[in-house]
Formats: structure tokens, sequence, C-alpha cells
């Protein structure tokens, strides 16, 4: 079949797709078609393998014991670490603090540098294309404080209209939180120049990476962001991983914000003195065997290059967006010049939730609802919206079932 | 493996398109608000009685076929019913949909409702079909909200 789109880049599908065991399924009695990716992505075997030998060799708390258990297993977690640094290219290992997930990392800086740093009067600058984890932590931050909540506002294609938000910075502004890649509409923000405009009136900036790390490469240290936060189970390893970024002057300057073992230097029932970065964020028993295997995802992440896995994934955006655009009745919701992964639609009359069944029983898996973006839903009116959000295991071949099969799910209801 | 047409059936669709009673009661004696925050499904009954029974009903919102679908229905099998007739449908619908009632050996009073055992092999779109039926329930219990989470 000949289409208006160029070849796909070298890239090879086959031995990539062999990496995931999941995706060799059938759901409903046709082979999976996973685009949920947004959502969580899929893990390849060496991270299987990598926190299955965590736990079959290695299982032991970190950072206590002396014996040979624990020092293999608090050096298999502080390599990766080591490896989060090198990826995301910043300065020292000890400024990624290990979270649970992204929503941990914006709740962990709202309470912390935002109940040392913001006052009364004081504004917080969001953007109306957030997922609910970097609003309500602020949102809730800025009504215990007495701050105002501001929010740049977007525009009919779903970007961030750059003229607002330069004129909501200010010299109450104490911190800006935006997504670098929009998980409801895709949009890539100008991170870097935002970041830049921001530091003119001495701002940090925290960046919502949830959708960017899986992406693309980045690096912190040429985009100078502040706070940059991500979860691993949408960067092919296991869920309860994640990881905050912090420049380490801002970490240095910031309280607690768990307390208990494992973050502390001494302890008396007078007082208490904590440990340095990063341990002073990561009170309790963190989750080893995940934060493991988001280190062996790294690894492979280096070991595919990383760089063609996005400039293919890419190819295959575009691909679809052309394909589904085609289809009367298909309206897509995110129409930024700058677009990252996902694609959200609706169909004409078809509620999303009734598009999901429907393509489920195709053994399609893609998201329907409001994405954890109800302000998003509510400037593009819509109640919710479907969306298909892909990775680079995803294959040309898999956007034409969806394409047929949202053709399907129009001639059902028509 | 359960088929999709178990779950989009002909009735259904017919009344996602043409949903009956699917307007507001201005001077209605009891309304209740239905939500599902998970998938933004929305909708608000609005109850007439007439001494004990449902002289009028009907429903306004958002939501995807199943759920509208189940409203509409539900509109039409709970008018000039009496209030406890009406609670016995919404028992009788809520334990069909969650597995718990055997439609065909246990005696019921469904009727054309039946059609909605189909969501059974659906788990997540149970709460479509049986939230106007929550929310009915709630209206006729004098309460203003539900929310199915």
């Amino acid at each position: 079949m000949k289409t208006a789109v160029k070849e796909m880049s070298n890239w090879n599908i086959e031995k990539i797709r062999a990496d995931f065991p999941v995706l060799s399924q059938t759901v409903n009695g046709k082979p999976l078609v996973y685009l949920d990716n947004a959502a969580s992505s899929q893990v390849p075997q060496v991270v299987i393998d990598r926190g299955a030998k965590y736990l079959r060799e290695e299982h032991s708390n970190i950072h206590r014991g002396v014996h040979y258990l624990s020092q293999n297993a608090t050096t298999a977690y502080e390599a990766a670490r080591e490896k989060v640094k090198r990826f995301i290219n910043a300065r020292e290992a000890k400024e990624c603090i290990f979270v649970r997930g992204c929503t941990e990392g914006v709740n962990l800086v709202a309470y912390s540098y935002g109940r040392k740093f913001v006052n009364e009067g004081d504004e917080i600058l969001i953007s109306a294309m957030e997922h609910h984890a970097n609003i309500i932590p602020w949102q809730v931050l800025a009504e215990e404080k007495g701050a105002k909540l501001r929010v740049i506002p977007i525009n009919e294609r779903g970007e961030l209209i750059i003229e607002e938000y330069e004129n909501l910075l200010n010299e109450r502004t104490k911190i800006v939180a935006v997504s670098h890649v929009s998980n409801s509409l895709g949009t890539v923000n100008p991170v870097k120049e935002m970041i830049a405009t921001a530091h003119k009136f001495g701002v940090p900036v925290l960046v919502d990476a949830a959708q960017s790390v899986p992406h693309f490469p980045v690096d912190v240290q040429d985009l100078d962001a502040d706070f940059y936060v991500f979860s691993g189970h949408k960067m092919f390893a296991p869920t309860g991983s994640g990881v905050l970024y912090g420049k380490k002057e801002w970490l240095d300057k910031m309280p607690p914000y768990q307390t208990g073992g494992g973050m502390i230097r001494t302890v008396t029932f007078e007082k208490t003195t904590y440990a340095g970065l990063p341990e002073k964020f990561e009170a309790g028993t963190p989750a080893i065997a995940a934060n493991i295997g988001l280190g062996a995802a790294i690894d492979y992440l280096n070991s595919i290059d990383f760089a063609a896995a996005a400039r293919y994934e890419h190819e295959l955006l575009e691909y679809a967006t052309e394909k589904l655009s085609a289809i009367e009745g298909v309206k897509l919701i995110g129409t930024a010049r700058e677009k990252a992964s996902v694609l959200s639609f609706t169909i004409e009359n078809v509620h999303p939730h009734d598009i999901g069944t429907i393509l489920d029983q195709s053994g399609i898996a893609i998201r329907a609802g409001h994405h954890c973006a109800q302000p998003v839903m509510q400037f593009f009116q819509v109640p919710a919206t479907a969306r298909a959000s892909f990775a680079f295991y995803n294959t040309k071949e898999e956007v034409d079932v969806l394409a047929d099969s949202i053709q399907k799910v129009i001639d059902v209801f028509a | 493996m359960s088929e999709l047409s178990d779950l989009y059936q002909e009735v259904i669709l017919e009344h996602n398109k043409n949903p009956r009673n699917f307007r507001e009661i201005t001077d209605a004696d009891r309304t209740a608000d239905g939500n599902n925050p998970l998938c933004g499904d929305a909708l608000r009954v609005y109850v007439s009685m007439e001494e004990d029974k449902v002289a009028d009903v009907a429903f306004k919102g958002s939501g995807c076929a199943i759920s509208k679908a189940s409203a509409s229905m539900m509109t039409q099998m709970v008018k000039g019913k009496t209030r406890e007739e009406a609670e016995v449908l919404f028992d009788e619908f809520q334990r069909m949909v969650t597995g718990n009632l055997d439609i065909e050996q246990e005696e019921n009073h469904l009727g054309k409702l039946k059609i909605f055992a189909g969501v059974l092999e659906f788990p997540a779109r149970v709460k479509c079909a049986s939230l106007s039926w929550h929310t009915l329930y709630a209206a006729l219990n004098n309460e203003t909200e539900i929310s199915t989470e």
C-alpha cells in the first residue's frame, strides 16, 4: 500500500519487539496492539531479569547492613542512581532523588520547597495543560499559604501562549511548574526558553518530565531545569521507580519531605540532624528492585540507540496523525506543531469509553477518559478523549489496525 | 470470550442515539446528580412523585452509550411504578450487572432491562450501566448526589 508518508527510518523493529515479552501475546483472540504507553510503557526482558536477579540473589535492605547481600544491594541501587545521572546529564548523582513516581516528586517539591519559600501573596505559575499531579499539589500549597495559583493559557492547537507566560511572571512568582510534554495533548513545550525567561526573574522551574524522558534524550543542564521529575513505569521500568532531579543548591536549602529511617545523621529525643543528599529525601526503605530495574531500563535505552528510537517513534506519530486525520468523523485534540508520542482524538457522536471498549475487543489498548487533565477537557469542551500513545516498539501495521478499528467503531454507531 | 455484540446490541445503540425522557423536569420534586469521576460520566435524574408513584422521570447529562441507554430505558421502566417497585428494580438491576442475580433462574421484574446482563462480561463498564440507577435511588431517597467510585 502506497502512502504519502516517507519510508520509516532504518529501525530493526522485529529485534526491538522481541525484547518485550508482553508484546507477543494475544488479547481477545487478536494480537495485542499496545498503544497506552503514556499511561505505562512495557518492560523489556533485560529489566525483568535484573529485577528478578535482585530478588533472587541480592534482596536485602540498603545502606544498613555490613553483610554481603546488603552491600551488593546498596551497590546496585547506587549504580542505578549513577545511570540516572548520566542519562539526564545531572552534575552529580546525589541530585537524583529516587521517588515513587512523578506524582511523589512534584509533591516533594511542593511540600518542601513550597513550605519554605512560598508565602502569602506569592504566586505559583502552572499551565493550562498540566496533569492533575502538577496542579493539585500547588493548589493545596497555595490554599495553605494564601498564595495565588496562576495559569499559563493555551491556544486551540494546544500550545502554550508564550507571550502570556512572560506577562504572568513577576517578582511575586515563586515557582513555575510546567510539563515538558503534555500527557493529554502531546504538545512539546519550549521548556528551555521558558526556564531562561523564569531565571531572569530569579524564579526556579519544575519540569514534569513524565512524558518526555521516555520519548527523547534530555539534558537537564542544557535545559537548566531546577527540578526535573519523571516516573520509571513510563520509561520501560517497573512501577514504584521514579526520579526527582533537583539542583543541589535548591535541594540543600530544602527541608526533608518525609522523615524516618535512612534520612538522619543523629537522633536524640531533643534533636535530629539530617543526612545529606540524596538520603535527606529518601526516608524509609525505597523501591529497591524497581529502581534497580530503572537503571537496567536506562542501560537498555543506551544499548538501542535511543536517539534513533526517538526519530522512528516520531515518524510513527506523523503516520498515525495522517491516517486518523483522513477518517471522516475523527477529530484530533491537540494539534501542536511540536508533538511527541500522544494522539488524542474524539469520534463524532461516540463516547471515548465506547471507543475504548470496542478497540479492546480488537486487541487494541488505548486510554479513554480525561487523562487526569480535566482542565484540558474543559478547554476543548469534551468530556473525555480517546488517546493512542506510541513507543518505539509500535509499528505502522499497528497504526493501520487502529485506523481500521476506528472505522469499525464509526460503523457500529452509524 | 464475550462478543462485542453482547454489549452493543441494537436496542442499546438505538437508545443511545435517541434517548427517551432526555429532558429537564423544571418543577421536579426530587433531583439527584450522579458522577463517575473515573470516566467523567455525569447525569442528573429528575423525579416527580404523585403520592407514592413516580409520575414523571427524566434525565440529562453526558456519558457513554451504555450509561445513556441504561438511563433512557430506566426512565421508561420506572415511570408509573411505586417507589417500592422502583427500588426493587434498582436492586435487581444492580444484582444482575454484578453477577448476583441469575436472570434466567431467579424471579425478577427486569423485563427488557435484561439486555444489560451482557455488561457483566465487561467489568470496566458495569458502573456505566448502573450510574443512572444509583442516581435514581438517591433521588427517591432525597439525596442530592452520588458518586460511583
